[in-house]
């Protein structure tokens, strides 16, 4: 409590309403009663942030939003408290900078709300047919790429649309995406996807956006469609309310599984959408008042070293730092800056994790916030090139030094069977699994895998975003005569950055044989590897037809990995039919998805 | 009656306590090991640690401790810990069991105690016995055999405090989750009444109900929840003392929330 008065950088934006609780509880309190209908609770419930929990009415999932990705001390402090008061003891990061608590009895979310308000944050359409969290690159404001930092209009977007009428009742949920420069990426598979760019226009410099519509991942995923060269920054709102109209007006209301907007724009065409943008958005902005308007604060954040109390210059380096540093840092543009990722397990973080990072950030950090990150991950940004060794000091006692954030060996695993109803396989553990493996196999410090990646998710809906991953995995179930196992569709070849592209589908691999795939994977690359490649380009070439090695093409790599993935009988191999995490027989089982509320 | 109970005081609060010591006109029971007894206290604190009181916590032997510790029917009683309430709960309930009415939980812990920069010392007080009246008060003991008919009764509420991985994984059938985190503020033992109140109505957890509290072993966590009901205004507690533990070994039924992987989840 004490210490808070001195942090460097306090909330900017109360997102939140505390009316709200007190309004979740008595509509909870009458749903019980009977004297609020099923379909309208989960669609009052959605709006709030509270999804179902798998296979039980009595829980929900809060999905705390963070705009832009920001998170400060105070509001890393009342998580931890949360997930210990309410939750299951951790707090889960998920890919789109929101933090979540699981297993919360729904009559508890009214006092989560009530206790988020302390700290200005906000779980308010986190779920729903409404405007998503809006996110933005962890690196804004210190990639050595960026034109400028997109944060303020990342933060000035969130804030517009949350609680705007215009955004309550969408055809299906809705996705910003900001980012810092093309390579860090994630702008091509969402509905707006936004890189700053700066344009000299009558001989002064012009800020603006290069703007992606209509992509998405899911059930069937799409690449989005640059608009324009260049847009200004003056029209970036204009242009989010006319996609948002058209979406509105035009997206599909009835057929459930195919209404986000990516199907409008590929049913409609690209060029007709594009066209039908460009004269909505020339609507908007003739019939806009003067205060329809982002406010976009771009003062400069503060940034101040934080004191020492004691000066630990010359205490040498603890054992794993040099490793560390190379696989968990990157350097800002800010010359003695880095910023630090911390290496989670699949998003999730304890609540002394949460405690620790509070302290973190407060030692270490000179913005005095942290950033949630793309990968289920969170940054210490500004920390001067002396206290890296003090701060992975400081980490190893909170056990989030592990090596590997920046690497192939931390893999994104969605929520899977742990607590979603769609869930057909534990994804998340699996993610897990394969990252312990991994560090134990030191292939963090493999340069040739680092800008690879491994995306898993636990049903074909992609919350785990492996369309986009160098090897990516969506579970199901597989069959031996009467006996199920876990099974997982390979992808091999997605991306997100500049050159974003859907992987191709490879072939199923029994969550049991996953591990051993992927290294017969990279053992097939390092024999066939040209001096440069990465995992990366070396499978990229694969799915583009232009490898001229032994391994050509999908199939080749599939016929190898054949013989791997034959299931054994139940007899010779009774752990095989385990999913992960599980100590009884595997089968198929959900309950319903939220998705069309 | 109805009234008193209403208007009972659960928690001291520090600044009472303190003029209270100083007028040497009540009994402070530190409940903490023995080792960090010695090592200071709040003054004139008698140390009484859980795991003695729990070697042997028979009506007879509870009495002898009381009286041991210079307490008698008219002696007001605080009781502290270092563990968030829980261990000055059990205590504290116990000495209302043989039937000492005035007695209450430090608002805070010894660590805030101490942090705030309050007095202690490691000064042993010098007591005299005492001599306490045994009116045993089985009214706030639920027993497994109490609680397997208790159960079925539409107007008994039975409330599990163990984190809730713990909960999850297997409960006493009917009961439902309230770990005992969800039970304090930022620096009291307990929310304050208001706050308490909200929440257990929240849960349907009101007056008109007799509610029984567990935890997973010596009835702690539980004991805190005992006394938060009575804080906010629902007397009509009972603590099932020995808890899960007892029910397990006496192998009693349980249930567990099937087919998901939540363990999987945590991060620890």
């Amino acid at each position: 409590m004490t210490q808070s008065s001195t942090d460097i950088a306090t909330p900017k934006i109360n997102w939140a309403r505390v009316e709200e609780a007190d309004n979740f509880a008595e509509t909870v309190k009458l749903y019980r009663q009977g004297k609020y209908d099923e379909a309208s609770f989960r669609r009052f419930r959605l709006q709030h942030g509270a999804y179902g929990t798998r296979m039980t009415s009595d829980y929900a999932m809060v999905r705390v939003k963070l705009p832009a990705g920001e998170i400060y001390p105070k509001q890393f402090e009342k998580l931890s408290q949360l997930s210990e008061q309410y939750s299951i003891g951790s707090a889960h990061f998920s890919t789109r900078e929101n933090i979540q608590l699981h297993w919360v009895i729904l009559e508890d979310v009214s006092e989560i709300f009530r206790s988020l308000a302390e700290v200005g944050l906000t779980s308010r359409e986190a779920c729903g047919n409404s405007v998503r969290n809006v996110m933005c690159s962890p690196l804004s404001g210190v990639c050595c790429d960026e034109k400028f930092d997109s944060t303020p209009y990342a933060l000035a977007t969130a804030k517009f649309f949350l609680r705007n009428p215009m955004a309550q009742s969408l055809p299906r949920k809705f996705k910003f995406n900001f980012t810092c420069c093309e390579k860090h990426g994630m702008v091509r598979m969402v509905d707006v996807g936004l890189v700053p760019e700066i344009q000299q226009i009558n001989g002064s410099e012009q800020k603006g956006f290069k703007i992606f519509l209509g992509g998405g991942l899911g059930n069937r995923s799409f690449v989005g469609h640059q608009l324009e060269d260049f847009t200004p920054e003056e029209d970036l709102l204009y242009t989010s309310i006319a996609v948002m109209r058209i979406f509105d007006r035009l997206g599909d209301r009835k057929n459930l599984a195919r209404n986000r907007m990516r199907y409008l724009v590929n049913d409609m065409g690209w060029e007709k959408f594009q066209n039908l943008v460009f004269k909505e958005r020339a609507i908007v902005r003739a019939t806009q008042s003067v205060i329809t308007r982002l406010k976009v604060d771009t003062t400069p954040n503060k940034i101040k070293r934080p004191l020492k109390i004691s000066d630990e210059t010359g205490s040498s380096a603890p054992d794993g730092y040099a490793r560390w540093l190379k696989t968990n840092t990157i350097k800002q543009k800010q010359s003695d800056y880095r910023s630090v990722f911390i290496t989670l397990e699949a998003g999730d973080v304890t609540s002394n994790q949460l405690n620790a990072l509070a302290t973190l950030i407060r030692e270490f950090s000179s913005e005095g916030i942290a950033r949630s990150g793309f990968v289920q991950n969170v940054a210490l940004r500004y920390v001067h090139e002396d206290d890296l060794i003090s701060l992975y000091s400081k980490l190893l006692q909170s056990g989030l030094a592990k090596s590997g954030a920046l690497t192939m060996t931390t893999p994104v695993g969605c929520s899977g069977t742990t607590s979603c109803n769609l869930a057909l396989t534990n994804s998340h553990r699996l993610a897990k699994e394969i990252q312990r493996k991994f560090l134990e196999l030191h292939l963090d410090e493999d340069d040739d895998l680092t800008d690879s990646s491994i995306k898993i998710s636990g049903c074909p809906n992609s919350c785990g975003q492996h369309g986009i991953a160098t090897i990516g995995f969506f579970g199901g179930g597989g069959r031996l005569g009467k006996d199920m196992y876990a099974n997982y569709q390979m992808s091999l070849g997605g991306r997100y950055d500049g050159e974003t592209t859907l992987g191709q589908t490879c072939v199923r691999v029994p969550a049991k044989r996953v591990i051993p795939v992927i290294l017969k994977i990279i053992e097939l690359f390092k024999e066939n590897k040209k001096p440069d490649d990465t995992l990366k380009s070396w499978i990229h070439r694969i799915v583009n037809d232009s490898e001229d090695s032994a391994i050509k093409s999908i199939n080749d790599i599939k016929k190898i990995l054949e013989p791997l993935i034959v299931p054994p009988t139940k007899d010779d191999d009774p752990d095989f039919y385990l999913d992960y995490g599980s100590d009884t027989s595997y089968h198929t089982k959900t309950g319903k998805g939220e998705c069309a509320a | 009656m109805c009234c008193l109970t209403q208007s009972v005081k659960i928690t001291s609060d520090i600044d009472s306590v303190r003029s209270e010591i100083r007028d040497n006109s009540i009994r402070v029971i530190d409940v903490r090991r023995e080792g960090d007894y010695k090592q200071d206290h709040i003054p004139n604190a008698v140390n009484l640690p859980l795991a003695t009181l729990l070697s042997d916590d028979s009506p007879e032997n509870v009495l002898k401790l009381v009286n041991s510790m210079g307490i008698d029917d008219e002696t007001p009683v605080v009781v502290y810990d270092d563990t968030f309430g829980a261990l000055a709960s059990r205590v504290a309930w116990t000495l209302e069991w043989i039937g000492h009415s005035n007695v209450t939980l430090l608002e805070t812990t010894y660590s805030n105690w101490k942090s705030l920069g309050l007095e202690n010392d490691s000064k042993t007080p010098e007591i005299s016995n005492k001599d306490h009246s045994m009116n045993l008060q089985s009214g706030i003991l639920a027993t497994s055999d109490y609680l397997e008919s208790a159960k079925t009764r539409d107007d008994v509420i039975l409330i599990d405090n163990r984190e809730r991985l713990n909960y999850l994984e297997q409960h006493i059938p009917g009961a439902i989750s309230l770990p005992y985190r969800t039970l304090a503020s930022n620096d009291k033992i307990l929310r304050s009444k208001e706050d308490m109140a909200r929440l257990l109505n929240n849960r349907g957890i009101t007056g008109d109900s007799e509610i029984i509290t567990y935890c997973g072993s010596v009835g702690t966590l539980s004991g805190l929840a005992y006394y938060a009901l009575k804080s906010a205004g629902l007397p009509n507690a009972k603590l099932y003392v020995r808890s899960f533990k007892e029910w397990k070994n006496l192998q009693k039924p349980t249930v567990k929330q099937e087919d998901a992987n939540y363990w999987d989840l945590s991060a620890e």
